[in-house]
Parts: C-alpha cells; sequence; structure tokens
C-alpha cells in the first residue's frame, strides 16, 4: 500500500531513516481511504509552518514512511474526515499553528482554552489573545442523564484533566475528556535549542517515560545526522527503558488493583516498584534515570556493583511475583471487577492503532521491539504478549507478562554489554538542514519523534507524539455502559499520560 | 489469599538494614511526628496540586507512600480535597490553563495553611522557563512558605523538606502570614 501510494515520487533527501514523500491534495487523499479502509496506521500527525505532516505504518509489509503536504492559505484537507483518530491531533495542530483543516468534524479548539497570551504560538505571525467562546461539551440526551464533572484537580496524587461523564443512574452514558490543563509550551520551547539543550526538555515531556522520550530524541538526532552511538550505550539504554518498563507496570499493577479496594496488592507491587528504583539510581545514580540517555551515548556507566543490584532485584521479583499473580487470580472480589471491565474493542483497536498494552489486550500484535525492531533488540530479541479479550484483566495479564518479559530480556542482556566508550560528540552543525524520525516503545505504548535540524546545529522543528493521543479516545469507548465506580479502575489499566499528550 | 495472610502473620515486617539515606528518613521522621504532635495534636493533612508538572515529581511523591517510606507512621495524611488539607504541596511551572484551578483550590483550603513548592519547576519553572504557557513558580500565583527542589526530588528529600518547614517555627496558628 505504502509503495503504492508513493510510486511516482521521490522521497525527501534530508529525512532519515524511512522515507518523507511531499504530497498533493489527491495524494493526501490517498492517504485518508488508507487509512479509512484500514491498511495503514496513523502513528503520528503533527505541523509546521507551512506543511502537515503524517507519519504511517503498513502492518502488512511492517514499513513506515513519512508524508507531507504543504499549507496553502493557511489550509490543509483533513484526514479526521477520513480517519477519526486524527480528529484530535488536527484540532491541536490548528490551535498552535493556525491551520485550518478543510472539512475537520469536529472543529473546536484543543489544547488552546484561551489563557495563553496569545493563539497559535508556533504559527509564523501568532495571533493577538482575543477571548474564546465557552467550551461546548457534546451533548447526550435522554430521559433522567445526570452529568459529573470531574477535575482538572483530582482527588488523588495524579495529573490533571477534566472529564465530563453523563450517566443514567450508576451507568456511564458518555465520556468527554478535556484536557490540556498541563500544555508547557513544549514544541514551541524546542525551537532553536541546542541538542544538549532540546535533550533536558525531551527528557520531561512525561516523567514516567523519561528513559523512553530521552531514548525517542536521541534516535532521532542520530539518525537525522547519521550518526551511530557507541555499541555499548546502545545497550545501556536498552537497559534502562526495561528498568523504568518493570518499575512502571509494577507500578500500574498494584494501583489498578488498589481502585478495585485491593490495597494488599497495591502495597506488595509497591515494594517491589520502590526496589527497582532504587537499583536504577545505585546503577546509574537517579532513581527515574533522568538525563541518563543523551544524544550521542549515555551519561552513565553500569559497574559492577549496579549490575549486581540490578540482578538482585530482578532475582527478587521473579522470587515474589508469582505469588502475586496467583493472589490476583483467585482473589474472587478483585477478578469480579477486573474481568469484562472497560472492554476495547479489536476493531477499535486497530482503527486507533492502539498502543502498547491497550492495543496489545485487544489482540493487536505490535510492539516497536518487535515490528521495527531498533538496536539492541535486533541481537537479542524481546517476546510481547497478546490477549484477544480487552478489558481491564487483559491489560493487566500483558503487563504481568511483559515485566517478566523484560525481566528475562535484562537477565539476559546484562551478559552481553561490549565494553566501549559510552558517548561520542555529536556534531550537529552539519551545515544544512536535516531531519531525522525515531519510534520508540515506551511502557505505555509506541511514541514517536521527529526532528530538524537547522545548518548551524540548532533544533528547527522537534515533534514528539505520546502514545496517549491514541489511547485517550479509546478510554471514552471503553467506559461506555460501565458503572462510574469502574471509571478509576478502566482509567488507570490504560494509565494515560497528561503531561505527554498536552505537551 | 487466606494462606497469605496467614504467612505475613509470621514474617517480619518490610525492613531494611540502617544505610546512610535509611537512618536520614528515620530521624527527619521521628522528628516530624514530634512536631507534628506538638503544633497539631493530630496528623498533617496534605493536598497533592499538580499544576502541570511532568509527572515525576507525582511518581516520587507517591512513593512517599510505599512501605518504605510509609509516612502515615509519621502523622502525614494525603487527603483528597483541599477542604481538608493543612498543606498543599504543589507540582509543576503552573501552567496558564491550570493557574485558575490552582487559585481556586488554595482558596477552597481553610486557613491558616502551608505551601510548599515541589521540585525545580515548582521552585523557579526548571526547563519549561521562558514559556508562552507557563507562568513560573508557584510563588507567582499563590504564597509559599517552602520550596523543596529536586528534578524530582526523593522521597527522602520530601520529608526533610516538611520537616524544615514545620520545625522552623511555622506552627500552625502561629503561621499568620495565610490566616
Amino acid at each position: 500500500m505504502l509503495k503504492a501510494l508513493f510510486a511516482d515520487l521521490s522521497a525527501a533527501p534530508t529525512h532519515r531513516p524511512w522515507p518523507r514523500f511531499a504530497v498533493g491534495a489527491e495524494g493526501w487523499r490517498g492517504i485518508g481511504e488508507a487509512l479509512r479502509e484500514g491498511k495503514l496506521d496513523l502513528v503520528g500527525l503533527w505541523g509546521d509552518v507551512d506543511a502537515v505532516h503524517c507519519a504511517l505504518y503498513e502492518p502488512a509489509t511492517q514499513n513506515v514512511a513519512s508524508a507531507s503536504i504543504e499549507v496553502r492559505a493557511g489550509k490543509a484537507p483533513s484526514l479526521a474526515v477520513f480517519h477519526a483518530p486524527a480528529s484530535r491531533l488536527e484540532r491541536a495542530i490548528s490551535d498552535l499553528f493556525g491551520i485550518e483543516f478543510v472539512g475537520l468534524p469536529d472543529p473546536r479548539p484543543w489544547i488552546d482554552h484561551g489563557r495563553w497570551p496569545l493563539h497559535t504560538p508556533l504559527a509564523e505571525l501568532p495571533r493577538p489573545h482575543a477571548p474564546l467562546p465557552p467550551y461546548r461539551f457534546l451533548e447526550a440526551e435522554g430521559p433522567s442523564l445526570h452529568q459529573i464533572p470531574v477535575g482538572p484537580v483530582h482527588a488523588g496524587i495524579i495529573e490533571p484533566g477534566h472529564f465530563r461523564f453523563t450517566a443514567s443512574g450508576e451507568t456511564i452514558v458518555r465520556l468527554e475528556e478535556r484536557l490540556g490543563y498541563t500544555h508547557k509550551g513544549i514544541e514551541k520551547l524546542l525551537d532553536d535549542k541546542s541538542i544538549d539543550e532540546a535533550a533536558r526538555v525531551a527528557a520531561r515531556v512525561s516523567g514516567d517515560s523519561t528513559v523512553a522520550y530521552s531514548f525517542l530524541f536521541a534516535r532521532a538526532v542520530e539518525a537525522a545526522l547519521e550518526f551511530h552511538p557507541p555499541a555499548r550505550a546502545v545497550w545501556l539504554r536498552a537497559v534502562m527503558a526495561e528498568l523504568e518498563r518493570i518499575a512502571n507496570h509494577l507500578g500500574d499493577i498494584g494501583a489498578i488493583c488498589n481502585d478495585a479496594a485491593f490495597s494488599m496488592m497495591h502495597a506488595e507491587c509497591a515494594i517491589l516498584r520502590e526496589e527497582v528504583l532504587r537499583a536504577c539510581a545505585v546503577a546509574f545514580g537517579h532513581r527515574l534515570l533522568m538525563d541518563r540517555v543523551v544524544p550521542g551515548g549515555v551519561a552513565a556507566d553500569l559497574e559492577p556493583v549496579g549490575a549486581e543490584a540490578i540482578l538482585s532485584v530482578t532475582q527478587r521479583i521473579r522470587r515474589q511475583f508469582p505469588e502475586l499473580i496467583e493472589l490476583y487470580e483467585n482473589t474472587a472480589s478483585l477478578q469480579d471487577r477486573t474481568v469484562g471491565t472497560g472492554v476495547v474493542s479489536a476493531e477499535l483497536a486497530a482503527q486507533f492503532a492502539a498502543p502498547g498494552y491497550v492495543g496489545r489486550a485487544s489482540g493487536r500484535s505490535f510492539d516497536v521491539r518487535l515490528a521495527l525492531p531498533y538496536a539492541p533488540y535486533d541481537v537479542v530479541p524481546i517476546q510481547i504478549a497478546v490477549r484477544p479479550e480487552g478489558d481491564v484483566d487483559a491489560r493487566v495479564w500483558v503487563r504481568i507478562r511483559e515485566m517478566l518479559h523484560s525481566i528475562g530480556w535484562l537477565e539476559a542482556a546484562l551478559t552481553s554489554i561490549p565494553g566501549g566508550p559510552l558517548r561520542l560528540p555529536v556534531n550537529a552543525a552539519a551545515g544544512a538542514s536535516v531531519e531525522g524520525s525515531a519510534l520508540v516503545e515506551g511502557f505505555r505504548g509506541d511514541i514517536l519523534g521527529y526532528v530538524r535540524i537547522g545548518p548551524a546545529g540548532r533544533i528547527e522543528r522537534c515533534h514528539l507524539r505520546d502514545p496517549s493521543w491514541f489511547l485517550w479516545p479509546l478510554l471514552e469507548a471503553a467506559i461506555e455502559g460501565n458503572i462510574v465506580a469502574d471509571f478509576p479502575l478502566c482509567n488507570k489499566s490504560f494509565n494515560c499520560s497528561y503531561s505527554g499528550h498536552d505537551l | 489469599m487466606r494462606r497469605r495472610l496467614f504467612k505475613n502473620l509470621f514474617t517480619a515486617p518490610c525492613t531494611e538494614p540502617v544505610t546512610e539515606g535509611a537512618a536520614t528518613l528515620e530521624v527527619a521522621g521521628a522528628q516530624l511526628r514530634g512536631v507534628i504532635a506538638r503544633s497539631l495534636g493530630r496528623s498533617l493533612a496534605i493536598r497533592e496540586v499538580d499544576a502541570g508538572s511532568c509527572n515525576a515529581c507525582e511518581l516520587e511523591i507517591h512513593a512517599l507512600s510505599n512501605a518504605f517510606y510509609d509516612v502515615e507512621r509519621f502523622g502525614i495524611r494525603f487527603v483528597a480535597s483541599p477542604r481538608h488539607a493543612d498543606l498543599l504541596l504543589v507540582t509543576g511551572p503552573v501552567t496558564l490553563n491550570m493557574r485558575e484551578a490552582l487559585e481556586r483550590t488554595y482558596a477552597a483550603t481553610p486557613a491558616p495553611k502551608w505551601v510548599v513548592a515541589v521540585g525545580d519547576c515548582g521552585g523557579g519553572c526548571g526547563v519549561f522557563a521562558d514559556s508562552y504557557a507557563c507562568v513560573g513558580a508557584v510563588s507567582k500565583v499563590i504564597p509559599v512558605d517552602l520550596v523543596i527542589r529536586g528534578c524530582p526530588p526523593t522521597p527522602t528529600d520530601l520529608l526533610q523538606g516538611l520537616l524544615e518547614l514545620l520545625s522552623g517555627g511555622a506552627a500552625l496558628g502561629v503561621n499568620t502570614r495565610h490566616s
């Protein structure tokens, strides 16, 4: 399909590692139709001053390509007309660049709440501030429906966002999310930054995925500059990425059970999570491994004492976790809450190219580490877990299995880390504009990164697409027909990022 | 389940050898418990507010409740509503989209109250300085009694920060700043 779509076009010579094609209105329409027919997955859609770009994945051939369409007189044709998952992305591009998407079915603003000193901050000429009309939530009509507004400040220690529930008694008829509260203007901040400065910002897009984002940013930059990081660094990056995955899965498996009022699992998992974080601190000097992966390599070496700390915690998890799995499986009150709750259908998971465990729990067997393997997963492959049920229970199981696979991978990897330098200097001043893209599997799912570096080695445009862009809409679908009390449980089983989405 | 509970009856609690870090925690925690008991005569109720953080600070604040730190034993409790809180723990570079929500949370917290800004963002905007979408330090929006730096601060940093606040003469009720 990708081949057929772009057969007559030549790829932009500056974009690496996969091709990027400039298409016209007809080509853009062809992409829309292929997305609608399910032949391609939309893995990213982002704006530029004078263009709109998208990244596409073809499941049948496991190929990726990007495409761009020029913006004329401030307008571009909408992909959301063909493919619903593009809708919020186009609304966000409109808010940031002022591009009008012709035919966009939902033209309400998304990230812009009318509170910034200006509008369209990334456009060539940002518009002065003018009050926005009140945000209109979608309507739900029927006898005895009532609304429950929740947030942006939530009851737990979590990120801010607004949920508007419409319920009939206890049953949720519609959930609509209102996000953007944590928008920090990251894409604008990245503009004109040096590579090292930008890496520090990229590491803070979503704190729970800091390794994944640093890994992603480094890979995109290195692809653009055709730079090959040293072998030892490549392995250490993946060691950190798997540690991050294990810590997050442990925390969330416990937290999901806690939201079903089963706090014992939460307490036990939290102990294991803490031990992983402490091992990270011993091994790499930071509990969450922030700023440890950098363009050019890694910023911290793994000494024998660190490797020992990691192995001792993986062995401890191996010893203690089976008992916890048994507890999860054999507690009827817990199973009663998780089985059959918050179902995401396989069709929706496929349409939204559902990233990570949400997709894999609904039968979508996609993991970047396996589908588009990057070093070192091309040498030591990772196993993935897929379940067909699509409910909270399936998501818990996928995460349990995935965590155990990561432990196995880590233990194997630790024996095969080569020696050599940790970091090599990156000469970003290529003398010309260069572009790089990358996909990395974070704990939540695939993250896409695009970076364009100017002739002097400073960032011209950088876009980082969190998996949550395609997960939040699925949460709205999953909760329909469930009771209000099951929302926290469903929400935690998705654990979407607010900060990564709002950027 | 029963088997596990039974087993737990005969296992020692989750303790660890006293290393430097753990000793600091225990000492700070015990002092904190004393100060809280003296100034409040009950637990200290904390409401956490994420005003646009990247979520890393939240992860570490969460960790305060795990069995290693278990701050409830020192008389520290996280509550679900600002109306139940003595102290607001605020993270993030305060995005403009969260500014009003933070102001309203502050207004909903009964006086006298404390505010602690957490992290390099909450303390001074961190890497997000100069963004069109961020106000900056928490103190630009509401009065702040203490800043706990770090990106993110560790659980031990957080506890030591709270101890500093409470033992710095800022006994609740004496602190007239926000009453």
